[in-house]
Parts: structure tokens; sequence; C-alpha cells
């Protein structure tokens, strides 16, 4: 399966040297790292698409894959968004500016921003879902007049889990473009719904069996909003999602991230609901 | 051609002249292994195998013959896709710059003798998985390269091996530099490529008879037709996804010790994990790929997530991978009727038994 980026590496090899170049705490848990790689011109050279990952490594300690929060018309500025959760990213929840990791990438097959031009996109995500999409709203902000109308829902579970406030108030005043928020567990001051981040579909004021949609998130609510949509007459093939499994080798050889046939490292992450419909939802898969 | 018995010694002083490190079957701990060999005398001579589930016997004959049994628990998987290696080795100098270098494999020239037409077969596959995508494995591609291998069409396959139902053999058809088939008094040898074509050039040959030519014949027959086990033919991919609820998984996972042993025998089995191994003094570190199996926990590991919990969801998850998920990755089964991982399992798990009972096609239902 050919990926949509530029293939860097026919051949699997070590990381890069990156530096950390700017750190952002983003929330008590989560923080964005922006990195520079040392190599002038690999860092020159480095290109990506909205949707692809890359893998990040912590000396002595390990590599994990991370989704590119960056503007893909600005490849200078690597941007990640990271959880901090298991034992690489305590660590990297530690960096600080100027600090050394690896990296390497990008990997996978990101969003279908080609299929986008022109129409409605709808983009459903929860948690620090957001991060994987963020390419894609930054690409639409670039070429507003390219879209039709863009709705952006986020769910969180505890409104304090809600990072960049700011940016989705700056997104809702752009032309055409509707930001709805949901917290399970409402906060003070909390400006959104209260509840599932589903029940925001009622109000959007776009036909979702026209629209294109792109999900990122945990597999429940996916699966929620996948079904939702589709009763609402959305087409499998307008639906996209990014799937996450295990991933340690990003390059279709170590086996963790098969999902049924699938390796979502390469054949992902991104997949329009009808390459997975078989195997979303199903417990153990 | 014929090799006489006598002269087989001269068939690995030639591989070992042409700068060949010779791996082939010797008998270790109460198994077939495949080893460093340093002459014809270190070869299983006169050993039979008996398998069942969960059991492997060495039986020894008086033959002659160092090749009537079946398989050992490995053959060429570690071979190339090694069970542990370091793949690339940080530096991290005083001010903590990092620098990053491969770890170029160590590679010999490698002969190996006595290769089963289901381990040929496998390779194929390994080759599909590591050489053929997108994206090279370097030391795998290394290792291939300097591989020359010298089948033995199989005569006395085990009760475990169903490599007839498979189509992958007993006899081995491709993907050999030189094939032997083994008679009482010598071998009747072929070559497969430029290299075994060489290599025949040096040995003191006769003309094969046709008595030796059908004897020869015969025992692959033979070998095919004592197969008992079967699999159901073809893509099982959703005959087995529409079973996701069969409670044979479940039964199947009160015996199950979920201890890998089977992914580890597999000869197909690719799954690696990725670790770190830090020098005491940290100055550097080394990133190792290791085999991995689908029955650990960590496998399906994502920020705080275990995706398959029970062993049912592993044995599913490995069953359907094996006899469907291959086939729409590489076109083919991941099985080739070796049996290893019968044979190999410690509560003696049948994969043909559970592939028939979860599609409800039990051969003697």
């Amino acid at each position: 399966m050919p990926c949509s980026g530029t293939p860097r590496m026919p051949e699997r090899g070590p990381p890069l040297e990156a530096e950390v170049v700017t750190r952002v705490d983003e929330s008590p848990t989560v923080f964005t790292l922006v990195l520079s790689l040392t190599d002038p011109q690999a860092h020159r050279d480095y290109r990506f698409e909205p949707g692809q990952f890359n893998m990040l490594y912590l000396y002595g300690v390990g590599e994990i894959p991370i989704s590119i929060a960056a503007d893909p018309e600005r490849p200078g500025l690597l941007v990640h968004t990271i959880r901090r959760v298991g034992r690489v990213t305590r660590g990297f929840a530690a960096l600080q500016v100027g600090d050394r990791i690896g990296l390497r990438g990008p990997f996978g097959r990101g969003w279908p921003l080609a299929q986008a031009q022109g129409r409605d996109i709808l983009i459903v995500t929860g948690g620090l879902g957001c991060a994987p999409v963020l390419p894609v709203i930054r690409q639409i902000i670039h070429h507003r007049e390219r879209y039709g109308r863009v709705a952006i829902l986020q769910g969180v579970k505890h409104a304090d889990d809600l990072i960049w406030r700011e940016r989705y108030h700056q997104w809702a005043a752009l032309p055409d473009t509707r930001v709805l928020l949901a917290a399970d567990v409402a906060g003070r001051d909390w400006p959104g719904h209260v509840g599932l981040v589903t029940a925001l579909f009622d109000e959007l004021d776009m036909d979702v069996s026209d629209c294109l949609t792109l999900m990122c998130g945990p597999e429940p609510m996916m699966r929620a909003s996948a079904e939702r949509l589709l009763d609402r007459g959305a087409s499998p093939d307008s639906l996209w999602l990014s799937m996450e499994r295990n991933m340690q080798c990003a390059v279709g050889h170590c086996g963790h991230c098969q999902y049924g046939e699938k390796f979502i490292c390469r054949d992902g992450p991104v997949f329009p609901f009808s390459d997975i419909a078989h195997l979303f939802g199903e417990p153990g898969l | 051609m014929f090799l006489a018995r006598t002269h087989l010694g001269e068939l690995l002083s030639a591989l070992r002249d042409r700068g060949y490190r010779l791996i082939g079957p010797r008998e270790r701990d109460g198994a077939i292994v495949y080893d460093e060999l340093s002459g014809a005398g270190d070869l299983p001579r006169g050993l039979r195998q008996s398998c069942g589930a969960g059991e492997v016997r060495l039986e020894r004959t008086g033959s002659p013959r160092c090749f009537a049994w079946a398989n050992g628990p490995q053959a060429l998987k570690p071979l190339l896709f090694q069970p542990a290696e370091p793949l690339w080795q940080a530096t991290c100098d005083d001010s903590g710059r990092l620098r990053f270098e491969a770890v170029e494999p160590r590679v010999t020239p490698t002969a190996v003798l006595g290769v089963r037409a289901c381990d040929l077969a496998a390779l194929a596959l390994l080759d599909r998985h590591f050489l053929d995508g997108a994206v090279r494995d370097p030391h795998y591609a290394a290792r291939r390269a300097a591989l020359l291998l010298i089948a033995v069409n199989c005569t006395h396959p085990a009760a475990t091996c169903f490599c007839a139902a498979t189509g992958d053999g007993p006899e081995a058809r491709q993907g050999f530099d030189l094939r032997l088939d083994e008679l009482d008094d010598g071998y009747l040898v072929a070559s497969g490529s430029a290299a075994g074509e060489a290599i025949l050039a040096d040995l003191p040959l006769e003309a094969a008879t046709d008595a030796r030519r059908q004897n020869a014949r015969e025992a692959v027959a033979a070998a095919a037709a004592q197969q008992t086990r079967t699999i159901p033919p073809g893509d099982l991919y959703d005959a087995l996804s529409r079973q996701r609820r069969h409670p044979r998984w479940e039964a199947v996972a009160e015996r199950c010790l979920a201890c890998g042993n089977c992914t580890q025998v597999c000869p197909t089995c690719f799954c690696s994990r990725e670790q770190e191994q830090p020098a005491l003094d940290g100055s550097t570190s080394q990133h190792l790929r290791e085999w991995d199996s689908c029955f650990s926990e960590g496998h399906s590991y994502i920020h705080g997530l275990v995706i398959r919990q029970s062993v049912a969801h592993r044995y599913r998850q490995w069953l359907t991978h094996k006899l469907g998920g291959w086939h729409r990755q590489y076109g083919r089964s991941g099985c080739v009727g070796c049996g290893r991982c019968i044979a190999w399992c410690p509560v003696g798990i049948d994969l043909t038994e559970e592939v028939h009972a979860v599609l409800g096609d039990a051969p003697d239902a």
C-alpha cells in the first residue's frame, strides 16, 4: 500500500536527531513540543501530510508514535501534542527547550484532503483526538475559499481536559465555521454542551449525507458518532477515521498494529469507514 | 544425478570450500535443531521422530539415513529474522547531543542443509513480508542474500504434519539451490539455481537410475498419503470472521497458556517488539528488535489499554490472521502445514482441530 507522503526511507533506518525549540504546557497532563531536525538539510526537506505521524525516540527509554499537529504549510515547525501517560511520554514531559530526541517519519496515510475541496467538512474529535486533525484545520484556514462550511465538534470527559480553548474561539469566528464543544462533566464557565459529543449533531446546519467527515478520538466515541451519522444518511465512503493500535516499527513489519488484515501504521492510520466497517467496534481486534 | 552416501561429506566440503558457514540438522536436548555442522558425522543419522499434540520424541532406528524425520522446532526463520538483534544505536555526548547509527548486521554466507518444503514455503512468505513491501528490512535482506539452500524432500512426515493439505510439501518444488532425495544408499541430487549447478560440478556424481528415481517418487507420494491432519482450503478470513463469537474460542482459551510457543516455532510468525538497552554508563543505548507474540498482553497495548484482554481474543487473532489475514495481506495462507505449533504446544492445542471446530466442518463429525 503506497503511503501518500513522500517516500523518504525505502529502507528502514535509525532516527534523526531533533531539538526541542518550544515547549507549551496545554493542561496538567498535555504538553506540546515543537521540534527542529538538527541536520539543516533534513530539516529543510521534511514534509508531511495532515494525519501522518512520526516516531519519537527518548534516549535510552524508547520510541513511540505521535501524530503530527503541525501546520503543513510551515513544515519547519514540527509540532507534537502529547499526553503524559506512559514511560516514554513521562520522559517527554520532562524535556526542556534545547533537549535532544530522535525522530523518524513521517509515516502512514493521512486525511483525504483532495476529496475535501468544495465540500462541507465535519470534524468530530474526542480528547486528544483534536491533535491529528489540527493540520487539516490549518490547511482549511489557509485556503478557506476552497472548502464549504466547516463544523468542528470536540468532546472531552471533563471541561478541564479541553486544550486550545483560545484556538477554538478563533476558529468559531471564521466565516462559515462552527465550533461546538461538549464535556461529559462541565466545570465552571463551560461554554459548551454537557454530555456526549454525539448530541451536537442535532445542532449542525449541514447535510451530513453530503459532507466529508473526519473523526479522531476514543473508539467508543467514534463508533457512536459513525452510527448516528450513517443513520442520518452519511455514506461509508465519506466518513474517515484515524485509528490507533500499538506501533513499534511504523513500516508494517513488527505486526503490532494489525487490525484485521490492515497494518494501521502503513495502510492507515486514517481509513474510510467503508474499509474498516467489517472490523470496527468489534471487541478484541 | 546420484550421490553415493559415502560421498555426502564431499558435498559438505564443497560448500565449506566456497566459504559457506554450514548449518544443518543435529540432535540436541532431545530434539533436532539447526546449528553449525562440522561434518556429515554431525547429522542425525538413524534418528526418527515421533510427534503428537504437545509431544516430540526422538527414536533410534539403526537406519543409515540422516533425514528420516520431519522437522525440528526451528529451521530458517531465526537465521534471517533473528530472535534478538540491535537495529541501531544512539550515542549521547556530555552536552546531550544524540548521534544515531544503524547497526550493520553481521552476515556470513550460510549454506543450510536439510531444508524442508514447508520451510521454503515459509521463507517465501517472510520474503514478501520483509522485502517486498514499501520498506525493506536491511537486516533480513542482507542475510537472505547470503543464503544457499539445500532442500531434502521429506519422506518421514510427523503425525503433526499437514503440508499435503496446505499444498506446500512434502516435495520441495522451488526456492532451493540444491535438492536431495534421500535413499538408503545415497541421494538423488538436482539443482535449482546457477549456484547449485556449480556445486554439482564438484561432486562425484553418477547417473540416477530409473529404479532410484521411482523409489524417490514413491517415498514422497507415500509421505503425502500418510498425513492425516487437514486444514480447510482457501482464504478463511470471511468464514472465521463470521465466527467471532463462536464458543470454541472461549473453550480453547481455557486450555491455552498464552505462552506464545506456537508463535515462536511458527516459521511465518513475524511479530517483533522493540526495546532499549542502554549501557550502564549511559553513554550509548542500543535499540533492539526481539521476537514478540500476539499471545502476550503487551502486544495490543495502547496508552493504558490492552485491546486483546482475553486469551480467547488472542487465540482468535492468531488463528484468524494465520489462516485468513495472510491471504489479504500476502495472497496466501500464513500456514505451511509444518505442524510445529501442534507439537510444541505445552498443552497440545491443535490448530487443525480448532479451525475445523470453529468452522463447524470437523472431518470426523
